[in-house]
């Protein structure tokens, strides 16, 4: 579809939501991701069956994470999409992108004086 | 050549030939390397470094015994030399529609930029001319299929590739885009590229002064224009070559009208010469998805009339034993950055990727590819990995779901283990997403291949198990479809259980009376199901409904409950093919279910088969298309009931030849060989009548007389008429299958319709392994169509349950034993029930069941699981290189 969206993002494949761990999302802040969103498979359609459903409920406890040393919860977000759905995908990048430029630079980026534009990751 | 003249000579010492120009000396050196005839001067020889030029070489006649031929020869386009009016061969800037793929292409006379001809200036306002050869009666009467598609996809992609606004034109007579998902495509080209279509036939085109062309053309209206373009592209057609028809001629397969291989849509790959058959254009022109699918289905016949000799010639491939790559080994990682033609390096700087490429840490060796994908750099790929002692590729190219599999075969023939390989993705996620954004996707490859190094540097050489299949195929769905992917491979020797929800096999072909073409669907729907429930190798259940699906390719368990009393049943099998089809839609608009005589395609078809005595009294009839398809509910374009329309119009005039049949439509489109039966309705008396979607006809009734008003596109006013019948080519939608789709954990498109792996080069595999998709339930289609996909899909399938030394992926759950608690979170989270506690007291997970999706590793608590090639540090090495 060639759809265009914003070049800040850089993608990192992993073999299903369910291998996205606390620990990865926690990274990309420490090291300067202004925002993160994962991106996995429609509820009830996971290919392994449940990894997404996991993923949902690390992703919350993170966004908790966030909210408490103070990146902010909002910067990292999860979709459900289906392959069929670029259109949505283009979408998501173009939302989340204008969001995290709303909010500014990561504050560990600003403390770490990593200034960078910002950078979005998505994790699959 | 320039002289003197003689006279000259009196006074001097001059020579009268006054030699070439360098500009005629060219020309004459490209007349003498054009003439044709090798003059051997051997020059090529001395060139060629590979040293494959032999002039010894004789023709020699070999003898090959074989069990079945596949005629695919393909096309070649028509030549517009015929067409004086369009001045083709005089006129520079007049060029064919492959000529300017040529010109759009990396590879091509321009170096990708986009250019005419005549002065090399870059073109602002380019025009497209449909149905060059095609659809005229002075050369090819069918319609090429492709052309329309081709055009837009033309338009669109020169309008990205200009860096300044450049303003298109397709002039058409019907915009044909009628396969799976085109007409959305269609709909973007117009909304959103801003592709100007122009519904009128252009007769010449006339020559400015600068180069430049002009278009007369009238309106539907029948307003004049003329209209200025820098570049006219003619939508040249398909047709058989002159080679191809010897070559039917000495296999002596009949061929039709059109001198394409003659074929019956129930034998849709089948030549008149038994065991020969046929694919591709030289059926009938199709797209590259058809032709792929008709591949398969040709495979798909011989697979079945050859079963029982498989594997009996079969040489195998020696790929050398890998090398032993040692965890302290230093990594000498080998970058190739691929051009992808201009897909690739036409938005990113690929030299400035490249020599960033080299100061990465662990680099051993970079080089840029105009495609990495080619058959040529694969052998050089394997040549260098062997030369620079690398142990570790990455390929900087497009996707690893299409591409990932070649270059680890390349790693295999270079002696490396193929999980030693890793892809950045600088096509797909970066120069098709970010075309108007250079620097941006050029800082954004860095970063990609600079993730991918980083990761490269740590992968691990993995071993794989064999894989144990089980020889039984399971088919979802007893329409036409489903029958014949059952019977094919049944055919081929395999074990198969056909399953119907409904009580009778046959499903939407049993509501079917007759093909275009005038055969009995239902004779032919009966033998078919005579054969099947006769085969010894398949087993029919009907009223039965799949609840339950598991396992993987290979290995699949299917729960269904079968017949009246609902008795649950489990089925074992090792691959799933799906043919769930499609229904037609029940109109909501036109006054349908209100009156008698407003029905659909396939309720006029049925009434003509009982009552055509009745219907042979009406006077007239008016059909009106696309009911319920490109409309906002349903934007596609439902393909079939264009040539139902025809059909039906010419059964009508049959039964009554005074009878008036009104075709009220937005498009005809009667692709292929079906504009045969299109002109004959025209020859007949049918009227076709244009409507615009923004004003449809109107269906009303007086005292049970219905009547339709409808505008007239040469009156270019209402028009009402009473009449006896209004048929609505009601549209086909996609089953019931959200079940399904979720049980089987297959994607399926906004209409309903599957996803297939790859809508070109993979039409009938879903991407998830040993599940197959055809008929109906992929996209709308005739009936010959869901033969020639059924045979695809038993052919793939059939391919995967013969190929017995598969193995397992390398990509499991490994676990720590001296660091697990077994705490049990492991076997507890995985959705498959693989991790147990063993007798040492700690989690064991088996490799042959694992799935590989990560979940126990990222929910373990102590991280003592880790997922091979997917293990923690790689990509956290992915992670902190970002920043």
């Amino acid at each position: 579809m060639r759809l265009q969206y914003p070049p800040n993002v850089r993608i990192i494949e992993v073999p299903c939501t369910g291998k996205v761990d606390v620990m990865h999302l926690l990274m990309a802040f420490e090291y300067g991701a202004d925002g993160v969103i994962v991106v996995g498979c429609m509820e009830g359609d996971c290919h392994y069956s449940a990894g997404n459903l996991y993923a949902r409920k690390r992703v919350n406890r993170v966004k908790e994470i966030l909210d408490k040393v103070g990146v902010g919860g909002e910067r990292l977000a999860m979709y459900n999409l289906s392959s069929g759905m670029g259109g949505r995908f283009a979408e998501i990048v173009r939302e989340i992108t204008e969001k995290v430029m709303e909010l500014g630079p990561s504050p560990i980026r600003v403390a770490t004086g990593k200034a960078t534009g910002p950078i979005a990751e998505v994790t699959t | 050549m320039a002289a003197l003249p003689p006279e000259h000579t009196c006074a001097c010492f001059d020579e009268i030939a006054q030699g070439y120009t360098e500009d005629q000396a060219r020309r004459e050196a490209a007349r003498c390397l054009n003439c044709g005839v090798c003059s051997e001067c051997m020059q090529c020889v001395a060139a060629c470094q590979a040293g494959a030029i032999d002039h010894t070489m004789q023709a020699e006649t070999k003898e090959v015994r074989v069990g079945a031929v596949i005629l695919s020869p393909g096309f070649q386009t028509f030549s517009p030399v015929k067409c004086e009016t369009y001045h083709y061969s005089s006129l520079p800037n007049v060029v064919t529609s492959l000529e300017f793929e040529r010109i759009l292409s990396a590879s091509g006379p321009f170096g990708g930029h986009l250019v005419r001809p005549s002065d090399h200036a870059e073109p602002k306002k380019i025009a497209w001319l449909q149905c060059v050869g095609s659809r005229d009666v002075k050369y090819h009467t069918y319609c090429s299929s492709v052309c329309c598609m081709y055009a837009i996809k033309e338009a669109v992609i020169a309008k990205e590739h200009a860096p300044y606004p450049l303003e298109t034109a397709i002039f058409f007579m019907d915009m044909r885009t009628f396969g799976k998902d085109f007409e959305l495509y269609y709909n973007r080209a117009k909304d959103e590229h801003g592709v100007r279509f122009v519904r009128s036939r252009i007769h010449s085109i006339d020559p400015l002064p600068g180069d430049n062309l002009q278009i007369r053309y009238a309106d539907e209206s029948g307003v004049e224009h003329r209209e200025d373009f820098d570049l006219v592209v003619l939508s040249v057609g398909m047709e058989v070559s002159q080679g191809a028809r010897e070559l039917n001629a000495t296999l002596g397969v009949d061929t039709n009208g059109h001198d394409f291989v003659a074929t019956s849509p129930f034998a849709p790959v089948s030549g008149s010469r038994e065991g020969v058959y046929v694919c591709g254009a030289m059926q009938g022109p199709k797209d590259i998805p058809e032709s792929v699918m008709q591949a398969s289905a040709a495979a798909g016949a011989v697979s079945a009339s050859l079963g029982d000799v498989r594997w009996t010639e079969t040489k195998t491939r020696q790929a050398p034993t890998p090398k032993d790559i040692k965890p302290e080994d230093a990594p000498r990682i080998g970058v190739f950055v691929c051009n992808c033609g201009i897909n690739i390096g036409g938005i990113i700087d690929v030299p400035e990727l490249s020599a960033y490429a080299k100061s990465l840490p662990n680099v051993a060796y970079v080089e840029d590819n105009l495609f990495t994908c080619s058959q040529d750099t694969q052998v050089n790929m394997t040549r260098i990995i062997e030369e620079q002692n690398l142990n570790r590729v990455v390929v900087a190219a497009c996707t690893p779901i299409t591409h990932e599999p070649l270059f680890r075969e390349t790693l295999i023939d270079a002696g490396l283990n193929k999980y030693l390989f890793e892809m950045a993705n600088i096509r797909n996620q970066d120069s098709w997403v970010h075309m108007k954004e250079h620097d941006k996707a050029t800082d954004k490859a860095k970063d990609l291949v600079r993730m991918a190094v980083a990761r490269a540097s740590l992968l691990k050489p993995l071993k794989e198990k064999p894989l144990t299949i089980n020889q039984r195929a399971l088919v979802i769905g007893g329409g036409i479809a489903g029958l014949n992917a059952a019977l094919n491979l049944g055919d081929q020797g395999f074990e198969t259980i056909l399953l119907e929800k409904e009580p009778q096999l046959g499903g939407m072909g049993r509501r079917v009376h007759q093909t275009i073409e005038g055969l009995d669907v239902q004779v032919y729907l009966d033998k078919l199901v005579e054969r099947v429930k006769g085969h010894a190798k398949i087993q029919v259940l009907t009223s039965a409904l799949v609840v339950g699906f598991s396992g993987y390719k290979g290995n699949f368990t299917t729960e269904v409950l079968v017949g009246p009393g609902m008795y649950e049943r489990k089925i074992d099998h090792g691959v799933t093919v799906v043919a769930t089809g499609a229904h037609e839609y029940r109109p909501k608009e036109y006054l349908y279910g209100e009156h008698e005589r407003v029905m659909t395609q396939l309720e006029l078809g049925n009434y003509l088969h009982g009552w055509s005595s009745a219907a042979a009294r009406w006077n007239r009839v008016v059909m009106v298309q696309c009911v319920g398809s490109r409309n906002e509910e349903n934007p596609n374009c439902s393909r079939i009931c264009c040539q139902g329309a025809v059909k039906y119009a010419l059964q009508l005039k049959d039964l009554n030849p005074d009878m008036d049949v009104v075709i009220l439509y937005r498009d005809m489109r009667t692709y292929g060989f079906l504009e045969d039966y299109y002109r004959e309705a025209r020859d007949q008396g049918v009227l076709f009548s244009r409507f615009d979607p923004e004003h449809p006809p109107q269906v009303t009734e007086d005292n049970r007389q219905l009547s339709v008003t409808f505008v007239d596109h040469v009156l270019g006013r209402p028009v009402t008429m009473d009449v006896d019948a209004v048929v609505l080519s009601a549209g086909a939608r996609a089953n019931d299958t959200e079940e399904l789709a979720s049980l089987l954990k297959i994607p399926r498109n906004a209409g309903g319709f599957f996803i297939e792996a790859h809508a070109k080069l993979r039409p009938v595999d879903f991407a998830s392994e040993g599940i197959f998709l055809c008929g109906m339930a992929h996209s709308p289609k005739l009936i010959g169509e869901s033969i020639a996909q059924a045979m695809a899909a038993a052919a793939r399938a059939g391919a995967f349950l013969a190929d017995v030394n598969q193995t397992i992926s390398g990509v499991t759950a490994h676990v720590d034993p001296d660091r697990c608690a077994a705490c049990l979170v492991c076997v507890r989270t995985c959705p498959f029930g693989v991790p147990q506690i063993n007798r040492d007291n700690v989690s064991e997970i088996n490799e042959a069941l694992c799935q590989g999706c990560g979940t126990c590793a990222s929910e373990c608590p102590a991280k003592v699981i880790q997922v091979a090639h997917f293990e923690d540090d790689q990509i956290s090495a992915k992670i902190k290189t970002l920043y």
